[in-house]
């Protein structure tokens, strides 16, 4: 037990810690996929090291929520990290939230961070609120789907429960998990605002979402939700990972299992941050209101992957 | 649960689901191009599976089968696609009748059904992979749910082949195969209805201008 | 059970039907205190201690075995049977509960009103909460469907409030229609359910129908029956036309009440006829009602997403919520038909768990929105905005029932999402395999209303409450009076211990479970961890979620301000480099619909006035009305109107004309009755 739980904190602190890693090196990948000479791997680190240290400016109407709205959309992300398996199966809090808690976990956070884009008033938050809102709806019950896949194949919304079906049972190819595997990229790009639904990289407001909704945030709150972006593009390569790719996470109680997972782990998400950028590079953005069919098709295809289970596995 | 299956079975299964997965994907893709690699795709599956099939059952025949379909559906009819899209000039996105998440549902509905109809079917028949036979009819009403929602006339002759592709699929899952010689006839009814639909659409593309099949409505009569 | 403890149980049901009775008096009292403005206002803090008795009863009425009794009230030889067993208990302590922070709200904000008025919605009020709490106690035919009018018609009152306003006198109309038609359905499914025995005069009782043989025709016969008159007071689609007309129209304490506590009298109900009165339950009536319900939900929720009235938006939300609980309802049909009786307490229980949080939330929502009313005289969102500041308490705890009614963790409306998930998750194995099939596809709808709700929480709360006023009328507002802050209060305290001791409420709920389906649902986990089936299976702790999510919370605040500082800046909003920007360039209400209204267009008839580019004064109109309206009820009160013309013929204002129907219709009559 105590070690779960010291295994519990040093997986979500690594994550923390991490996250920012990632980000880094997809922003590397990319730049050099567009021919451009990229920034230091470390880059994401040296902004959010500026950030912390600028004063914090604010709009006069700004209400309380819009200054707790960066620190609850952190914590969400953290405990959304936390409650994914990445190099051990062993995590005590997870019986607390099980997957379905953890689409909840992301949702809280859109929401708050929606409402606060809507307080200041500008034309720029409330449009980027709608659109996040409206990406979201469809997104959400996508993301909802790929678990239930996995859900029921393993009989379990438990992640750990999850992946140790998928890892550590014997090996059985699941057809309806390639359906959960198309919507669950096709989710998380669009919730991680990336190519094709939305672009990290924009301010034109034709087109930003994301961007559009931490325009008025400045200083340690921006930091904040910065930080939380990349927990967020962390936690779903992590959930991928899990769900997908589960082989060489350490099972329960098997200590010596440990290091080759943190090795798998590294390889396998260095190889999907690349692959992401690669598929960002090759994929076109969508008008905005193709976006809603982009992700009812993520949607479709992720029932479709719980009928394939009912049609082949049972 | 899966797990008394043999692993060459998981395989089949699997490309299964993947001729499922890429039929859907015929149903939400609007260009062209797009369309006829997916075809192609589809072929490429179709073929392993009918291959997978033939060595798991010693069924030797089906390995012609397979080769047939890798040259045809993957090699010889997607490169003629290509030539003609590029030749006629019409890869653009195409706006499909009804739009493509509604369209999707009702493939939703359609595989439920599908399956239903196919399961005292697939009870009866001692095959192995008797499964796949619900996915190979709802790849066939799939296809045909493509080509009514689709007004050109390439997207309808691919719809049309996918169609074949179902079919086939449905022969090598429930009875391991169509005798060998009705296959060859088959496939060479489809080459020649390929070639000859070629024909046909630079004559409407001269008559209309265009490749649009509704403007064959002038046609009728008043 | 032992002989002496049974003969102490009829107090529980006796003290029940004084309660009722206290409400009546208190009505009645109202009207003739109408001289005493002093007294008057000392009749709501009464009714809320008479609430929350009633709350206390309900509960006490869930845990303990269930008494009756027999009043000598009515017509000669139609004694009223009353009965409080698990169920009718549970549904009064939802009502207790809710009617008890709602009361204490309408304490406040009716105090301004003439003492005339007053009186009336006073003896209305509480006419209303008496009717309701009847219907839960009823035991016979004749009982329920007197409670059943006495509530109808106080509601309708209650929404006619403001009858000076012809939208209003319309809506009261349409109301009291649909209410009827649904009576009418009730009354028919009574006498089936009694199997016509006129002779026999206890058949009209609870306790004969529950013992009647049926032949699965005339169940069936009697469920389609009660479906359709329950439903049409639940606002199932498509006979819902009357409840975004009607609950806005009411004075918002009237709302909460009519949306958190009546629409749950129509499903308890449905429950009573389904699994108390009636002994045979087929298959097919459970994919009906998840069928309907789904649709139902779907559709309120397209049409919540578009709406510009926040009462309008909130009636809609409801029928969407309605949806919900009848989706879970057909699924407990399902898997009790198909003999699975653990799944359909699982079942049952997220559906109950869903109507109790409901008339919390949305209690809170209403009254919330009815404090926005009341300070701002404004109920259209494109004239609010920015009301945080000036109404902060209003504003936390309607955010606390918006997050609520979003399905967000921790609070309730998670918990009753997630149990009902958790039991479309348990489907396979079902003995159909259609259903097998199409029940994921019902989790998947249901997973889509939900996140639509969060759609239409956040432009319900951020139109109304952030960003920046749209009109003059909002710079005058004023916060909510301390009583109506109470209420609110006691709502908001309602969803997050709802969502926070979910194990203690399912333990709490498993009388009725077990009353309806014979089991109960077995808590896998402990007193901390929810775990419906077992513990590898799935678990939720909504506790340990809360604690760590509020540490999370303080390290992060604490790191960031020892490490860094909290200096703040005060200036302008970023204009990009356009000065003019005022508040009327922030998403309106329709505006922020918009991507809703266009997706699912289909479903709607929408009528917009643009303006011309040139117009100096432009002025823009849009609305987006229900479809059904206009193919289902058009024909039907077209047919009506023409029915009613054909009929008009028959009139020549001569007496003996009259008198020669009569005379025809008795002869027609006599000679039917001697065939």
């Amino acid at each position: 037990m105590t070690t779960g739980i010291l295994l519990q904190i040093a997986q979500t602190l690594a994550a923390i810690l991490l996250a920012p890693l990632l980000m880094g090196w997809v922003n590397q990948c990319r730049a050099w996929l567009q021919g451009r000479s990229a920034p230091p791997i470390t880059q994401p680190y040296r902004t959010l090291r500026k950030l912390f240290h600028k004063d914090a400016v604010i709009a006069h109407n700004a209400s309380p929520l819009f200054r707790f709205a960066p620190y609850m959309v952190f914590a969400c992300m953290a405990l959304a990290a936390g409650l994914v398996p990445t190099i051990a199966n062993d995590l005590p809090f997870s019986p607390a939230a099980d997957a379905i808690a953890l689409v909840g976990v992301f949702a809280l956070a859109r929401v708050f961070l929606a409402l606060a884009a809507m307080d200041i008033g500008t034309s720029f938050g409330t449009l980027g609120a709608r659109r996040e809102m409206l990406v979201a709806f469809l997104a959400e019950p996508a993301l909802l789907m790929v678990f239930f896949t996995a859900s029921l194949i393993s009989q379990s919304t438990e992640l750990p429960t999850i992946v140790e079906t998928l890892a550590h049972k014997e090996f059985v190819l699941y057809p309806s998990m390639a359906f959960a595997a198309v919507a669950f990229w096709m989710v998380s790009t669009a919730e991680n605002a990336r190519i094709p639904v939305d672009n990290p990289t924009t301010h034109l407001e034709l087109t930003m979402i994301h961007e559009a909704m931490i325009l008025e945030y400045s200083a340690r709150h921006l930091a904040l939700i910065e930080w939380a972006v990349a927990l967020k593009l962390f936690t779903y390569s992590a959930l991928g990972i899990a769900l997908f790719l589960p082989w060489g996470i350490a099972p329960q109680g098997e200590l010596n299992a440990l290091p080759l997972a943190v090795l798998a782990l590294v390889a396998k998400m260095a190889v999907g941050g690349a692959a992401l950028s690669l598929l960002e590079a090759i994929s076109a953005k969508v008008r905005l209101f193709r976006a809603p069919e982009f992700l009812g098709t993520a949607f479709l295809l992720g029932v479709l992957g719980m009928l394939i289970h009912f049609l082949l596995e049972v | 649960m899966t797990l008394s299956l043999t692993y060459h079975l998981q395989v089949v299964n699997f490309l299964a689901a993947m001729l499922l997965l890429i039929a859907f994907a015929m149903l939400s893709q609007r260009r062209i191009v797009g369309l006829v690699t997916l075809f192609a795709w589809q072929g490429a599956a179709l073929s392993l599976s009918t291959a997978i099939v033939a060595w798991s059952t010693d069924q030797h025949h089906l390995y012609y089968s397979a080769a047939l379909t890798l040259i045809l559906k993957v090699i010889a009819m997607p490169w003629y696609f290509y030539r003609l899209v590029k030749k006629l000039d019409v890869d653009r996105d195409v706006e499909p009748m009804i739009n493509i998440p509604t369209t999707m549902l009702i493939g939703i509905a359609l595989v439920i059904f599908a399956f239903n109809l196919a399961l005292p079917i697939s009870e009866m028949s001692g095959t192995v992979t008797r499964s796949t036979l619900g996915i190979a009819m709802a790849s066939v009403l799939l296809a045909f749910l493509m080509m009514i929602t689709r007004s050109k006339a390439i997207p309808q002759v691919i719809g049309f082949l996918a169609m074949e592709n179902g079919l086939f699929f449905a022969a090598t899952s429930a009875t391991y195969g169509m005798p060998l010689v009705v296959e060859l006839g088959v496939a060479l009814d489809v080459l020649v209805g390929v070639f000859v639909l070629g024909i046909f659409f630079f004559q409407i593309r001269e008559t209309f201008d265009s490749l649009d099949l509704k403007h064959m409505e002038k046609l009728k009569e008043k | 059970m032992n002989e002496s403890l049974l003969s102490q149980m009829p107090e529980l049901v006796n003290l029940a039907w004084m309660g009722v009775l206290c409400w009546i008096g208190l009505g009645f009292a109202a009207l003739f205190l109408q001289k005493s403005r002093g007294l008057l206002s000392l009749v709501f803090p009464l009714g809320t201690l008479v609430a929350l008795a009633m709350a206390g009863l309900g509960l006490a009425g869930l845990l303990l075995p269930a008494s009756a009794v027999v009043l000598p009230i009515g017509l000669p030889d139609l004694p009223m049977h009353l009965r409080l067993d698990a169920l009718s208990g549970f549904f009064l302590l939802l009502l207790g509960g809710a009617a008890f922070g709602v009361t204490l709200y309408a304490w406040g904000y009716f105090k301004d009103l003439a003492a005339g008025p007053l009186a009336l919605i006073l003896l209305w009020y509480h006419l209303f909460l008496a009717g309701m709490s009847l219907v839960l106690l009823a035991d016979d035919a004749y009982a329920f469907m007197v409670a059943w009018e006495v509530m109808a018609l106080s509601s309708y009152f209650l929404v006619t409030t403001d009858h000076d306003q012809p939208a209003i006198r319309s809506a009261g109309f349409l109301y009291l229609l649909i209410a009827h038609v649904g009576a009418v359905a009730l009354l028919l499914c009574y006498g089936v359910l009694q199997g016509g025995e006129v002779a026999n005069a206890g058949a009209y009782t609870f306790a004969y129908m529950r013992h009647a043989e049926m032949t699965p025709f005339w169940a069936s016969a009697a469920f389609l029956l009660a479906l359709f008159g329950f439903g049409a007071k639940a606002g199932l689609v498509p006979m819902h036309v009357w409840l975004p007309e009607a609950h806005p129209a009411a004075p918002s304490p009237v709302s909460a009440l009519m949306s958190g506590v009546m629409l749950k009298t129509a499903i308890y109900g449905l429950l009573r006829v389904t699994f108390d009165l009636l002994n045979v339950q087929l298959a097919w009536w459970g994919t009906l009602a998840l069928t309907l319900g789904l649709v139902t939900a779907l559709y309120g929720v397209i049409f919540a997403a578009v709406q510009s009235d926040m009462k309008r938006l909130l009636a809609w939300s409801s029928i969407e919520n309605i949806g919900v609980l009848l989706a879970g309802f057909g699924l407990t049909l399902i898997f009790y038909t198909d003999g699975k009786g653990a799944l359909a307490a699982l079942t049952l229980t997220a559906m109950l768990y869903h109507a109790l949080n409901h008339a919390f939330f949305k209690g809170l929502l209403f009254t919330g929105a009815g404090s926005v009313l009341h300070a701002t005289g404004e109920r259209n969102m494109d004239r609010l905005g920015g009301l945080m500041a000036a109404m902060p308490w209003t504003a936390w705890l309607t955010l606390m029932g918006a997050l609520a009614i979003a399905g967000l963790p921790p609070l309730n409306g998670f918990v009753s999402e997630w149990l009902l998930l958790q039991a479309f998750l348990l489907t396979p194995g079902l003995s159909h395999s259609y259903l097998n099939m199409v029940i994921p596809v019902a989790a998947a709808a249901v997973a889509l209303a939900a996140a639509l709700a969060a759609y239409v929480m956040v432009k319900f709360f951020g139109v109304t409450f952030l960003g920046a006023a749209r009109s003059p009328a909002v710079s005058h507002a004023h916060e909510a009076g301390w009583r109506e802050r109470l209420g609110m209060l006691w709502l908001a305290a309602g969803c997050v211990l709802l969502g926070l001791f979910p194990v203690q409420v399912i333990d709490a709920l498993a009388p009725v479970v077990r009353l309806l389906t014979g089991q109960t649902l077995v808590n896998g986990g402990n007193w901390l961890m929810l775990a419906p089936v077992d513990a590898e299976r799935a678990s939720y702790g909504p506790l340990v979620f809360f604690a760590v999510v509020l540490v999370t919370l303080l390290l992060v605040f604490l790191w960031v301000r020892k490490a860094y500082h909290g200096r703040v800046r005060r200036s302008d909003p970023w204009d990009c480099g356009y000065p003019e920007q005022d508040a009327r360039m922030q998403d309106s209400a329709e505006g922020f619909g918009q991507p809703i209204r266009l997706i699912f267009s289909s479903f709607m008839r929408v009528e917009r006035d643009t303006p011309d580019p040139f117009d100096r004064q432009p002025k823009y109109r849009g609305d987006s009305r229900d479809k059904l309206w206009v193919l289902l009820y058009q024909p039907i009160a077209d047919l009506a109107a023409w029915l009613s013309e054909q009929a008009g013929r028959l009139q020549h204002g001569r007496i003996q004309w009259y008198l020669i129907y009569s005379f025809a219709t008795l002869i027609f009559l006599l000679v039917f009755v001697t065939r």
